[in-house]
C-alpha cells in the first residue's frame, strides 16, 4: 500500500470527518492527492487552509515567541534588579491599580468578539466576520487608551531609577505589540471592506485573532509584574 | 461560499471542473498548464517564464528567489569575511615584533572590535543561515521558501546593517569596545560619542536579519517537503539547520534586548546598567551571553550539517548512525542554553553555580563525541574518495578536537580564572570556531559550487589552498595557547621587549601570512573556475540528495516536477512502489505545495507571494528608523511612520493576485 493512501475525511462518516478536521495537522487534505501512474496529482487540493495548514499560521507562532522570550527576559532584568536594590521601588509609590486591572478585564472581554471573528472566518461567514471585526478593534482602541492612562499612573520616570525603567520598558513592550496588532486589524479590516476578497484573506482574519490571544495572555505576567512586583 | 457545502457536491464539482477549466480561466485562453516531468515540454517552458525575474535594477530590488537572495548573502558575507580577515592581517603586524608603532591604541581597539563584531555578527551566523535559504528548498524538493519576501528583506536589512558600521569604521566612528560590548565600557558615560550607537544598530540590525531568516527556513523545513520525506528521512544537513534555526528564536531576542537597553541608556538616559541609580552591569553580560553562547552552537550546527552530508558522498555509503546524529544535533541544540555562564567565571557569581555551568560545558561534548564516532564509522565502512571537501572534514576532526581539549580545560573554573582575558582563550575560540566552522565551511563552498554556478572548482588549486590554510590556520594559533599560559592579555596594542612574547608572536604573524596566501588562492581558484571551470553536470559527485537531482545551476523554479522521496537517500535508493514526482500544479502562477508536518503528506497548495520593492523599501525605512532614534530621542516614534507605510504596501494584495487567487481557489 502506498504511503500516500491515507483516510480522508469526505470517504469518512459525518461524525469521524468531523474529527479529522478538529485534528486539521493530522488531516491530509479535503481533497487527497491522486495517483495517477508515476505521478501525485495535487490539482485538487485546496488552495489555502487555517491553523497548522497554514505557513502563515507557523511564521505568527515563531514571531510570537519571539517576543515571548523577549518579554520573558524582561521580566528577569526586572527581577534582577529588584534583587540586587535594597529598596524597591527606590523611592517611588507602587503603581496604581486602578487602570492596569481595568485593561486586564477589558483584554478578558476582548476575548469575546476575538473567538467570534475566528469563528466566522473559520466559517467563511464574511457578514459575522467584519461586525466582530470591527468590535475586536474598537475594544483593542480602547485597551490603548486606557494604556494611555496606565503610563500616568506609574509615578515614575524613565530616567529617575533602574525601577521606573524597567516598569517603562516592560510597559512599552507591551504597548508596542498592542500597537501592531490592532494596526493589523484595521489594515486587514480595511482591506476586507474594500474588497474583493479571496479566501486567504480569512485565513488572515483567523490568524490575527490567534495572536490576539498572546497579546492577552502575555498581559497577564506583565500586569503581575508590574503592579505587584512594586508590592511584594 | 456556501457552509453546507456536502461530500458528494464537492465531488461532483471536482468531476465538472476539470483541472482544464480552472487554470485555463487563469491565463484568460486555452489551455492551463500544469507541471510534470521533462525539461523541454510546454509546462517547462511556461515554468521558467512564471519563475522569471524581470530584468534590469528594478527586477534586481525585487527578486525573491531564494537562490538570488541566498547568494547575495554567501557573496555579501565572504566579501566583509575578507575585510575582516585583513584587519586580523592588520593586528598580526602590529604584534609582529615588540613595540610595534604600525597602528596606535584608539585604532587598535576599533581594529579587534570590528574583527569579531564582523566576523560573528557579519560573516559566521549569515553565512550558515544563507547556506541554508540557497540549499534547503532544493535539498526538500521545493520551489522557495515559505517567506521569500521576509528573506529577501532581511538581506537588505543585514547589507545595510553591515555597511553602515563600516561607513562608520572608515569615517573614524568604528566600534571600540569589543565585540561583547560590555557595559560601563559601552553605556553612556565610558562609550561616549556615536561608535557604540552605530554597534548596537548593527546587532539590531543582524538579529533582526536572523530572526526573520530563522522563522523563514523553520518555516519551509517543517511544511514544505517534497512527500514522503517524512522527519525521519529528512536530510541531516536540513535537520541541522531545523536545530539552528529554532535556537536563533530563543537566543537572539536576548542579544536585541540588551543593545536596546544600553541604546536607552545612552539616548532616554534609562538606568539599567547605572549602579548609581540601582543598575546592574552583570545584566548585559548574562543577556549578552545567553545569546553569544547558543551562537557560538548556532554557527556550528549547520557545519556539522555540512559535515554529515560531505562524509556519506565521499565515503560512497549511507550516513552511519543516521538517528544518533540527529538526535545528539538536537541535544546539542538543548545544551547550548545552559552554558552561558562560563564566560562569566571571573564575575562575583555564587560559586556553586559556576560548579553546574562546568558540568554543562563537559557533558556538550557527549554529543558532539557520538556525532564523531558516527562519522569515523561512515568513514571507516565506506570506499573513500579523497577530494577537497572530504579533505577539509578531515582537517575539522583535527582542529576541532583540539579546540574541544582547550575547551574542557577553560570549561573548569580554576583554570579558567588564570587564562581568563588572555590569548589562551583567543586560540581556543579561534580553534573552535575555525576549526568547528570555517572548514566545514570551506567544504561545504567547494562541495555545493558546481551545484551553485555549474562548474566545478579546480582541485589542485583547491588543494594547495587547503594545505596552506591548514597549515598557516595552526602556526597562527597554537603559539597563542604559549602566549596566554606565559599570561599576554588579550586586547593589548602592544607589549616591551621584556616579556619575552616576541617569538611566539612573530611566528603567530608568519601564520597569518600564511592564512592570507591561501585565501588568495582560494579568490583565484573562484575566480577563474566561475568562468572557464570544468562543466560539472547534474550530479558531480554522485551524492544522494535532492538538490543534485535538477540542473546545476538550479533553473529559477528548482524542479519541473516536484520529486516524491521514499527513502534517506533519494538518489540512491528508490521504493518501486512509490509515485516519483508530484503533478498538477499551476506552470502559469508561482505555485507550490504544503505538506504535514511529520509525514509529509500533501496537504494544501500554496501560492507564493510574487516579487515586490517593497522589501526593499522596508530595509531602508528600517535603518532610517533606527538612525532617527539616534540623533533624536522623538526618531523613536515619528520614524515608526515610514516602516509602517512600507509592510501594509508590502502586505496589500494587488488586484492582479487578488484575481489569480479567486480563480485558482479551492476552500479547504
Amino acid at each position: 500500500m502506498s504511503t500516500f493512501a491515507v483516510e480522508h475525511p469526505i470517504e469518512a462518516s459525518p461524525k469521524r470527518a468531523k474529527a479529522i478536521r478538529r485534528r486539521r495537522e493530522a488531516t491530509p487534505a479535503s481533497v487527497p492527492a491522486v495517483r495517477r501512474g508515476d505521478a501525485l496529482d495535487v490539482s485538487d487540493l485546496p488552495s489555502y487552509g487555517f491553523g497548522t495548514r497554514s505557513l502563515m499560521w507557523w511564521g505568527t507562532l515563531g514571531m510570537s515567541t519571539i517576543e515571548g522570550v523577549g518579554f520573558a527576559l524582561m521580566i528577569l532584568v526586572y527581577f534582577d534588579l529588584k534583587a540586587s536594590a535594597r529598596v524597591w521601588p527606590n523611592e517611588a509609590p507602587p503603581p496604581d491599580l486602578l487602570w492596569g486591572t481595568v485593561n486586564m478585564g477589558l483584554a478578558f472581554l476582548s476575548m469575546i468578539p476575538n473567538v467570534l471573528a475566528n469563528k466566522a472566518a473559520d466559517d467563511h461567514d464574511l457578514r459575522k466576520m467584519k461586525f466582530w471585526l470591527v468590535v475586536v478593534t474598537l475594544v483593542g482602541l480602547a485597551l490603548l487608551g486606557v494604556r494611555w492612562l496606565e503610563f500616568h499612573a506609574l509615578h515614575v520616570k524613565w530616567d529617575s531609577s533602574a525601577y521606573g525603567s524597567a516598569v517603562w520598558v516592560l510597559l512599552g513592550l507591551h504597548t508596542f505589540n498592542l500597537l501592531t496588532n490592532i494596526a493589523d486589524f484595521i489594515v486587514i479590516a480595511a482591506l476586507i471592506f474594500k474588497g474583493p476578497i479571496d479566501g486567504k484573506r480569512f485565513v488572515d482574519v483567523a490568524e490575527n485573532t490567534g495572536y490576539w490571544w498572546f497579546i492577552v495572555l502575555s498581559w497577564i505576567p506583565i500586569y503581575v509584574t508590574i503592579y505587584f512586583g512594586a508590592r511584594f | 461560499m456556501s457552509d453546507g457545502m456536502t461530500a458528494g457536491r464537492l465531488r461532483a464539482m471536482w468531476a465538472q471542473h476539470a483541472l482544464r477549466e480552472r487554470a485555463g480561466a487563469v491565463v484568460g485562453r486555452g489551455e492551463g498548464l500544469f507541471d510534470g516531468p521533462g525539461w523541454g515540454s510546454k509546462a517547462a517552458h511556461a515554468l521558467a517564464k512564471t519563475w522569471a525575474d524581470k530584468p534590469g535594477i528594478r527586477g534586481f530590488l525585487k527578486a525573491n528567489d531564494h537562490k538570488r537572495t541566498g547568494k547575495r548573502f554567501i557573496v555579501t558575507a565572504f566579501l566583509f569575511f575578507s575585510a575582516a580577515g585583513l584587519l586580523a592581517a592588520l593586528m598580526r603586524l602590529q604584534l609582529a615584533f615588540p613595540d610595534g608603532r604600525i597602528v596606535g591604541p584608539d585604532l587598535y581597539n576599533q581594529l579587534f572590535t570590528m574583527h569579531g563584531t564582523t566576523m560573528m555578527f557579519i560573516f559566521a551566523v549569515p553565512v550558515m543561515q544563507a547556506m541554508g535559504i540557497y540549499l534547503v528548498p532544493l535539498m526538500i524538493g521545493t520551489r522557495n521558501t515559505a517567506f521569500p519576501r521576509m528573506t529577501a528583506c532581511a538581506y537588505w536589512l543585514y547589507l545595510l546593517g553591515a555597511l553602515t558600521l563600516w561607513t562608520g569604521f572608515a569615517t573614524n566612528t568604528g566600534a571600540d569596545a569589543g565585540w561583547f560590548s560590555y557595559v560601563p565600557l559601552a553605556g553612556p558615560e565610558y562609550g561616549t560619542g556615536k561608535r557604540v550607537d552605530i554597534w548596537n544598530n548593527l546587532v539590531n540590525l543582524t538579529e533582526a536579519m536572523g530572526l526573520m531568516v530563522a522563522v523563514d527556513l523553520a518555516t519551509t523545513i517543517l511544511k514544505m517537503r517534497a512527500p514522503g520525506m517524512s522527519l525521519r528521512r529528512m536530510p541531516v544537513f536540513v535537520w541541522a539547520t531545523l536545530v539552528a534555526s529554532i535556537m536563533i528564536i530563543f537566543a537572539m531576542p536576548s542579544v536585541m534586548l540588551a543593545a536596546n537597553l544600553v541604546q536607552f541608556d545612552r539616548t532616554f538616559a534609562t538606568h539599567f546598567f547605572n549602579p548609581a541609580e540601582g543598575g546592574d552591569v552583570l545584566i548585559w553580560q548574562h543577556l549578552f551571553w545567553f545569546f553569544g553562547h547558543p551562537e557560538v552552537y548556532f554557527i556550528f550546527i549547520p557545519a556539522l550539517g555540512f559535515v554529515s552530508t560531505i562524509i556519506p558522498t565521499f565515503a560512497r555509503r549511507p550516513l552511519f548512525g543516521h538517528t544518533a546524529v540527529v538526535l545528539s544535533l538536537i541535544g546539542t541544540g538543548f545544551l547550548a542554553f545552559g552554558l552561558w555562564v562560563h564566560h562569566m567565571f571571573a564575575t562575583n557569581l555564587p560559586e556553586l553555580g559556576k560548579g553546574f555551568f562546568t558540568a554543562m560545558s563537559m557533558m556538550i561534548a557527549i554529543p558532539t563525541a557520538v556525532q564523531i564516532f558516527c562519522w569515523i564509522a561512515t568513514l571507516w565502512t565506506g570506499r573513500l574518495h579523497l577530494r577537497v571537501p572530504l579533505l577539509y572534514v578531515l582537517a575539522f576532526f583535527v582542529i576541532l578536537v583540539l579546540g574541544g581539549m582547550t575547551g574542557i580545560m577553560v570549561g573548569a573554573v580554576p583554570f579558567d580564572l588564570q587564562v581568563h582575558d588572555t590569548y589562551f582563550v583567543v586560540a581556543h575560540l579561534h580553534y573552535v570556531l575555525l576549526g568547528g566552522a570555517v572548514f566545514p565551511l570551506f567544504g561545504a563552498f567547494f562541495y555545493w559550487f558546481p551545484k551553485v554556478t555549474g562548474r566545478l572548482l579546480d582541485e589542485r588549486l583547491g588543494r594547495c589552498e587547503f594545505w596552506l590554510f591548514f597549515v598557516g590556520f595552526n602556526v597562527t594559533f597554537f603559539p597563542m595557547h604559549l602566549l596566554g599560559l606565559a599570561g599576554m592579555p588579550r586586547r593589548i596594542y602592544t607589549y616591551g621587549v621584556e616579556t619575552g612574547w616576541g617569538t611566539l608572536n612573530l611566528i603567530a604573524t608568519i601564520g597569518a601570512v600564511t592564512i592570507a596566501v591561501s585565501m588568495l588562492l582560494f579568490v583565484v581558484n573562484v575566480a577563474r573556475s566561475r568562468i572557464s571551470g570544468e562543466r560539472a553536470g547534474d550530479d558531480p559527485w554522485g551524492a544522494p540528495t535532492l538538490e543534485w537531482a535538477t540542473r546545476s545551476p538550479p533553473p529559477p523554479f528548482n524542479f519541473v516536477a516536484l520529486p516524491v522521496v521514499a527513502s534517506r537517500v533519494p538518489l540512491w535508493a528508490r521504493e518501486a512502489d512509490e509515485p516519483t514526482h508530484v503533478s498538477g500544479l499551476s506552470a502559469q502562477t508561482r505555485e507550490g505545495l504544503v505538506t504535514t508536518v511529520l509525514d509529509a503528506l500533501p496537504d494544501v497548495r500554496y501560492s507564493y507571494p510574487s516579487p515586490t520593492i517593497w522589501p526593499f523599501i522596508a530595509a531602508i525605512t528600517v535603518v532610517l528608523w533606527l538612525y532617527w532614534s539616534n540623533v533624536t530621542p522623538s526618531g523613536m516614534w515619528y520614524g515608526l511612520i515610514p516602516p509602517a507605510i512600507a509592510f501594509i504596501a508590502w502586505y496589500w494584495p494587488t488586484k492582479k493576485e487578488t484575481a489569480e487567487q479567486l480563480l485558482l481557489q479551492r476552500r479547504p
